[in-house]
């Protein structure tokens, strides 16, 4: 619980926890791109054809990749990129629904690790109605809607298998949501290959593809985003996706059945006996999360200009995995996932920089992205480092008044008597505990603090 | 029948290597999700070394020599890895999935990043020549002439199989009499199912843990390796196919005991052979492609391992013996 202000009896926002949450985030992220950074430099110092300039090429890359314009003469050049931030724009679409697909799941206590299988069925579903109803001469607006809810039914459906595992049968959504990606994958490619009608035969050397749904004219309107970056691929899936989010922190925040979830989420067993019904809870928090992976597929694919490469039986899509990192990183708080999943592809967009103008290549995004999952892990530790250095202050005027611990230690006393420390009750009962338990105790405590959210 | 049971042991040592790695980090308390990274890891270190005693002109007649060597070193580097999984999952106790996510996804993209910086391709082989050329055993690894035959007992144990098979059946032993007859084994199994009993009388649970984590690290990087040379002809492409995963699946389905194990472990190999080669597999030895001839999708075959990982989950479930304290960070403070 952090301090509360004397006056007004509130928090001080740069104290809340969603604030410290928000620091610990913005730690990972600094470590990981360090991190990128610093192999950038070593492998640039033991490879012989990266001179000292290009390793600072390289490293500017890691950081303002988004903003580069490519080269001018021999020297990178920086500068408003509508391209590039659109692109980005674009590319964080699929990555903000499969990381709310990630959150959602994650609040009711599940780890939707079968986001990669619940956005190839969201694929499957739209192309398929997408391209007939095209074909059949519907108005691109209502084809445009039933494609969409098709994916979006689809990917709810299957999301909700490892839900019914779970509930009815206890077994770990992990293994049946890994089971039901490699399933998804086969049944798809299956799918596509015994329809010929959906396969570009058309355009030679394409023959791998699925018909782009541009063909047919079942796309997302541009919504302004053609006015705002220019000749990127950017459109209104951005928005809409968007408008999920809220409507999602507006479900669990504001909602009896968003409180259930979560209620569901921080421990199944006290719902169950506060008369919730966690079996339900449970699959339909998948099933949400599977329409919500599945509506990253159809947001992506309804750009139009996307192809699909539908033998995909021996790969998954990245975007399903990606959404892990975006939720984690934005501590699954719906809002935070919007923020995350454009800077998720803003590291993209720094990969395809680096591979395109340097010796580097883009899957120094991917160690950074993993790094960052990796911190995420330590998150709790940050966060008790953190609100160990906010809550030094008191009352209101933090800088004034120093405290009054720090003040005696400042001047150790030679005395024969020790004088006692003056510490509130609360840091006493802390120290004791330190001392009886060791070094663990800090952590009890704030996992105590904090047991209510997550 | 042979050629049947030869190729089913190519898909099942592996996956059976690997469910052991899980069996030893699971059993002394923590998730190891991260298998499936460690075993990229393992095949794309053991690709490195095979490259670098091939440029140190060892030659092919020192194959089996330079294959063990090189395993070993690839189980070593698993272990650093696995070191990462063990470092925020015991020290700090941080959640484990996470944990084991962060190193699935790290190690593809490490792996991918040296590889593009060492070859400039996306694909790394061996220097020269394949692993059936370089590590199978033949009659020519005997010194007889190509083509040489013992007739079909004998063929079917050392004519074109790999030394990794019997590797993985020393370590079935080792492990299962670790697990169940040494006194270490007892210990760090307790420290699975009730670790707060276990730290009253007097087992370091943290070092328990880091033992399991650093075993199935080993386990699984040797395990990576098997994988890479004998069903992806010794390269590493930043994948293993989700047999990390499968491996996990495979434990869940043999209960988290050894024997089980190595019985769902041979099960999904006989499957994953029958996908990978249903179109000309010959049973009975009487021309006849039965399997083919049945008129069923190849991808019903695929997705055949997973539907019946689901399906005998399913009838399980009830008997599962988790390890009691999987997954659950060790705090003093709760004894």
């Amino acid at each position: 619980m952090p301090r509360l202000e004397p006056g007004t009896g509130k928090t001080k926002w740069y104290r809340s926890d969603g604030a410290v949450a928000v620091y610990s985030a913005l730690i990972s992220i600094l470590i990981g791109m360090a991190v990128g950074a610093i192999i950038v430099v070593v492998v640039g110092l033991l490879k012989s054809n990266i001179s000292p300039a290009g390793i600072w090429e390289g490293i500017r890359l890691v950081f303002l990749g988004v903003f580069s314009t490519g080269r001018s003469g021999s020297a990178l050049s920086f500068g408003f990129n509508g391209v590039n931030l659109g692109n980005m724009l674009f590319r964080a679409t699929p990555l903000i629904m499969t990381g709310l697909s990630v959150a959602v799941a994650f609040k009711t206590g599940l780890f939707n690790i079968g986001a990669a299988g619940q956005f190839l069925m969201g694929t499957m579903g739209t192309l398929s109605v997408g391209l007939w109803m095209g074909w059949a001469g519907v108005h691109p607006f209502i084809a445009w809607i039933c494609a969409f809810l098709t994916g979006v039914i689809l990917g709810g459906l299957w999301g909700a298998i490892p839900g019914l595992f779970k509930a009815f049968l206890n077994i770990n959504e992990v293994i049946t949501c890994i089971m039901t990606n490699w399933i998804a994958a086969n049944l798809v490619t299956w799918w596509f290959d015994s329809h010929e009608i959906f396969k570009n035969s058309a355009e030679g050397g394409k023959v791998g593809y699925i018909i782009p749904l541009k063909n047919v004219g079942v796309v997302t309107p541009k919504m302004l985003m053609d006015v705002l970056f220019k000749g990127s691929q950017a459109n209104g899936g951005f928005w809409i996706a968007i408008i999920i989010a809220i409507a999602m922190w507006i479900m669990m925040t504001k909602t009896t059945f968003g409180y259930e979830l979560r209620a569901c989420g921080s421990n199944r067993h006290a719902a169950k006996y506060a008369g919730i019904n966690d079996k339900k809870n449970i699959i339909l928090s998948m099933a949400i999360a599977g329409c919500l992976a599945a509506a990253g597929a159809s947001l992506y694919y309804l750009s139009g200009n996307t192809e699909f490469y539908w033998s995909t039986y021996q790969k998954l899509p990245a975007e399903g995995f990606n959404g892990i990192p975006v939720a984690l990183l934005a501590a699954n708080h719906p809002i935070g996932v919007i923020f995350s999943g454009i800077f998720m592809s803003m590291l993209n967009i720094s990969g395809i920089q680096l591979k395109y103008l340097t010796a580097y290549n883009e899957y120094i995004s991917d160690i950074i992205i993993a790094v960052i999952v990796y911190l995420s892990a330590f998150s709790m530790l940050f966060k008790t480092v953190l609100s160990k250095k906010l809550r030094k202050g008191t009352g209101g005027n933090v800088n004034a008044e120093p405290e009054p611990v720090k003040t005696e230690e400042a001047v150790p006393t030679e005395d024969a008597e020790p004088v006692p420390e003056l510490k509130t009750f609360d840091e006493e009962v802390r120290e004791d505990y330190k001392e009886l338990m060791g070094e663990s105790a800090e952590k009890v405590q704030t996992e105590s603090e904090e047991g209510g959210e997550i | 029948m042979v050629f049947l049971i030869q190729q089913t042991m190519l898909y099942a040592v592996p996956l059976m290597i690997v469910a052991l790695a899980g069996v030893c980090a699971e059993r002394s308390g923590v998730i190891n999700l991260a298998l499936e990274g460690i075993m990229i890891f393992g095949a794309f270190m053991g690709v490195v070394f095979v490259r670098i005693f091939q440029e140190a002109g060892w030659t092919q007649d020192q194959g089996q020599i330079i294959m063990i060597i090189s395993l070993f070193l690839t189980g070593i580097c698993g272990i650093a890895f696995s070191m990462l999984l063990a470092f925020s999952a015991i020290n700090l106790r941080a959640d484990q999935t996470i944990g084991g996510t962060a190193l699935n996804m790290l190690a593809p993209a490490i792996v991918m990043f040296f590889i593009y910086m060492i070859v400039q391709q996306n694909t790394m082989g061996m220097a020269s020549g394949g692993a059936a050329g370089w590590f199978m055993i033949k009659p020519q690894t005997f010194g007889l002439p190509k083509g040489h035959s013992w007739g079909p007992i004998i063929d079917l144990f050392i004519n074109k199989v790999y030394l990794t098979t019997y590797i993985c059946i020393i370590i079935f032993v080792l492990v299962s009499i670790f697990l169940y007859k040494t006194k270490t084994g007892l210990r760090l199994r307790s420290c699975g199912e009730n670790p707060q009993a276990a730290d009253s009388l007097g087992i370091n649970v943290h070092k328990m843990r880091y033992l399991g984590v650093g075993l199935s690290g080993f386990l699984a990087g040797v395990g990576g390796f098997t994988f890479s040379m004998t069903t992806a002809n010794m390269t590493s492409n930043g994948d293993v196919a989700g047999y990390g995963f499968l491996a996990l699946a495979v434990m869940i389905f043999g209960n988290w005991t050894p024997l089980n194990i190595a019985f769902g472990s041979i099960l999904f190999g006989l499957f994953k052979c029958i996908a990978a080669t249903y179109a000309t597999l010959d049973i009975n030895g009487d021309g006849v492609y039965t399997l083919n001839e049945l008129g069923i999708s190849p991808y019903v075959y695929r997705m055949l391992p997973y539907i019946i990982t689901l399906i005998v989950l399913a009838f399980t479930s009830k008997s599962s013996r988790v390890p009691k304290a999987e997954g659950i960070p060790y705090d003093k403070g709760q004894r």
